[in-house]
């Protein structure tokens, strides 16, 4: 069962849900991005369900909603450590399907290899997330392949049209919240995108020296741009950032890091394990499909395509893949 | 949940100069901990760097650092009595378990000395929980070698080939690579060797070369991995190889796990 409220319902509900909590989704950011009047869609605060941007994918993911591009661990005063406040309010995250299994990537990394991140254990603890549905199949998604097209994990589902908005709540909270005319709610979830992809089934030591990679490395310029974009990809390098007024006081943070940059794995006396840009690009690409798999037993991919949109080269990771099918087909043949 | 990123200050108990370059660093700390285990070892503003434990004392640990980086530039800056910020152990370490009994080759070079030089020591204390130990360990020059009082204890107690890459003119010890060592080792009993090899990925791959070349089984030989690492809790993904996290799932491998990793 859902409610379907009218708009100045709805409007109700959202500034009810705002009192509660901190409400981020995918925002059109007008010339802000990489390029000269470019505009690109990421993640931010909303103010309502007008803010979001509810017809297109976004160009960078839900993550950094949890995961910070920067984020303090501590600060240094001398012998002292100090831990910021965490998120003192609730959140609520928006997003689709393919997001939603992205998360579950996340917590595998966060939650459950080896240790436990307290960082991201407290802001997860915090956040609640809403499922906004795919009516058709965006451009370079491959959801379907993957098997993320659908979810139901979300606590909330928000479908706005033009005079009405349906809305179905799974977490008590935030169901005690709703009041309206009850209809019932199924999420839209797509049953078809424009691409198929298929997962090569017996990737072997061999394929990592699969002339593949030496082609893709031709055209990959190892910007990393597809890692950001990333809803699955995690890395992070230490930063001690010191304040030039008080060299004394400072604070150490984890940014963003990306495989695809020099320096990623080097160790002292500047050794480094994959030197050229076709290395680094078979890393990424066999991180996705054979090497978090065979650590946890599913893909990393979710197929959300946000690195082929994103990619300055036109590389296409799907077709990439796809040719490794191909090839191992092929060679049973 | 445990802040597992908050370092221990804690405070240099004595410094030790190998060579102008490596200094080993006896750091006050308390708790369990195994020969090839290592610590993130920082210094506000500098940043952290994951250090192997060269040495296990009564509430002591020691790191023998190699002035290459921006971090360890740092620490050589520091003396007995200043601090330096420390959080692990972490890794796995070398399991003393898989060598007793056995006919023990330990082959390590350089810096790689540090990492299983608890190993040596403990063999070297007590040499009839192993058939045989031989040390091979190779280092740049007569200038570079470390732990020089260590090897001087050592040799009445194991076999010890202490050697060095090149030398001047009238140096009396052994020349060459420790791969030329490997050939002229003599076993009881073959399928009871264990070999544990240490040192930089070219040392590593040649040696195990050699050590193959004996007959020996994957097996049989262990080594322990150095990669980069910023969190050494399976977080910030650098140490990654394959599906293994070197901070979690090594940085000991024993070669039927490390020989199908590609970095």
């Amino acid at each position: 069962m859902g409610y379907q409220l009218t708009k100045n319902e709805a409007d109700a509900l959202f500034e009810l849900l705002k009192s509660q909590y901190v409400i981020f989704g995918p925002v059109l950011k007008v010339g802000e991005g990489t390029f000269s009047d470019i505009d690109v869609i990421r993640y931010d605060q909303v103010d309502s369900l007008d803010d979001i941007v509810w017809d297109q994918k976004s160009d960078y993911s839900f993550k950094e909603t949890l995961n910070p591009i920067n984020e303090t661990l501590f600060y240094f005063t001398e012998d002292e450590t100090t831990v910021p406040k965490g998120p003192q309010k609730e959140r609520l995250v928006f997003m689709r399907a393919c997001d939603f299994h992205a998360l579950k990537r996340l917590d595998q990394i966060y939650l459950n290899n080896g240790f436990s991140d307290s960082y991201y254990a407290r802001m997860r603890d915090k956040t609640k997330f809403a499922l906004m549905g795919c009516e058709k199949s965006c451009q370079t998604g491959f959801c379907v392949s993957m098997g993320t097209n659908k979810t139901d994990e979300y606590d909330i589902y928000f479908k706005p049209s033009e005079d009405s908005v349906l809305v179905d709540a799974k977490n008590a909270d935030l169901a005690a919240l709703l009041r309206g005319e009850q209809v019932d709610v199924t999420p839209d979830f797509v049953e078809e995108n424009f691409e198929t992809v298929t997962l090569p089934k017996n990737l072997s030591k061999e394929s990592f020296t699969d002339e593949i990679w030496k082609e893709y490395g031709e055209r990959c310029i190892n910007c990393g741009r597809c890692n950001f974009a990333c809803p699955t990809c995690t890395c992070f390098t230490m930063q001690d950032i010191f304040y030039t007024d008080n060299p004394r006081v400072g604070e150490r943070r984890r940014v963003w890091a990306s495989c695809q940059v020099d320096g990623y794995d080097e160790i002292a006396g500047k050794i480094q394990f994959r030197k050229t840009k076709a290395d680094k690009l078979r890393f990424k690409v066999m991180h996705k499909i054979h090497d978090f798999p065979k650590r946890f037993g599913y893909p990393m991919c979710v197929g959300c395509g946000r690195c082929d949109a994103i990619c300055p080269e036109y590389i296409s990771y799907q077709t990439l893949v796809n040719r490794l099918a191909k090839e191992e087909q092929e060679n049973e043949k | 949940m445990k802040n597992e990123y908050i370092p221990q200050l804690s405070a240099i108990q004595d410094v030790n100069r190998h060579t102008d370059l490596e200094y080993t660093f006896t750091m006050e700390y308390q708790g369990d901990v195994k020969p090839g285990q290592f610590f993130e070892i920082s210094i506000p503003k500098f940043g952290e760097a994951p250090i192997s434990v060269s040495g296990i004392g009564e509430d002591t640990v020691d790191f023998t650092i190699r002035r290459v980086g921006k971090v360890t530039n740092e620490v050589f800056e520091n003396y007995i009595g200043d601090k330096l910020f420390i959080r692990g152990p972490y890794g796995n370490g070398f399991d003393l378990e898989n060598y007793k009994g056995k006919e023990v080759v330990i082959i390590a070079g350089g810096t790689g000395v540090s990492p299983v030089r608890g190993v040596v020591q403990h063999f070297a204390a007590h040499p009839h929980d192993a058939v045989s130990t031989t040390l091979i360990a190779g280092f740049k020059s007569p200038k570079d070698v470390l732990f020089k009082e260590d090897f001087e204890d050592w040799k009445d107690k194991i076999n010890v080939i202490q050697t060095v890459d090149s030398a001047p003119e009238g140096y009396e010890g052994p020349v060459g690579m420790v791969t030329k060592y490997i050939p002229d080792l003599k076993f009881e009993d073959p399928d009871n060797a264990v070999f544990i090899c240490v040192g930089p990925p070219v040392m590593i791959r040649f040696t195990i070369m050699e050590i193959k070349k004996l007959g020996m089984k994957d097996e049989q030989i262990w080594t322990s991995y150095e990669r980069k690492m910023c969190c050494g809790l399976g977080k910030c993904g650098h140490c990654r190889i394959n599906e293994k996290y070197v901070c979690l799932d090594g940085p000991v491998f024993n070669y039927t796990e490390a020989k199908d990793l590609v970095d």
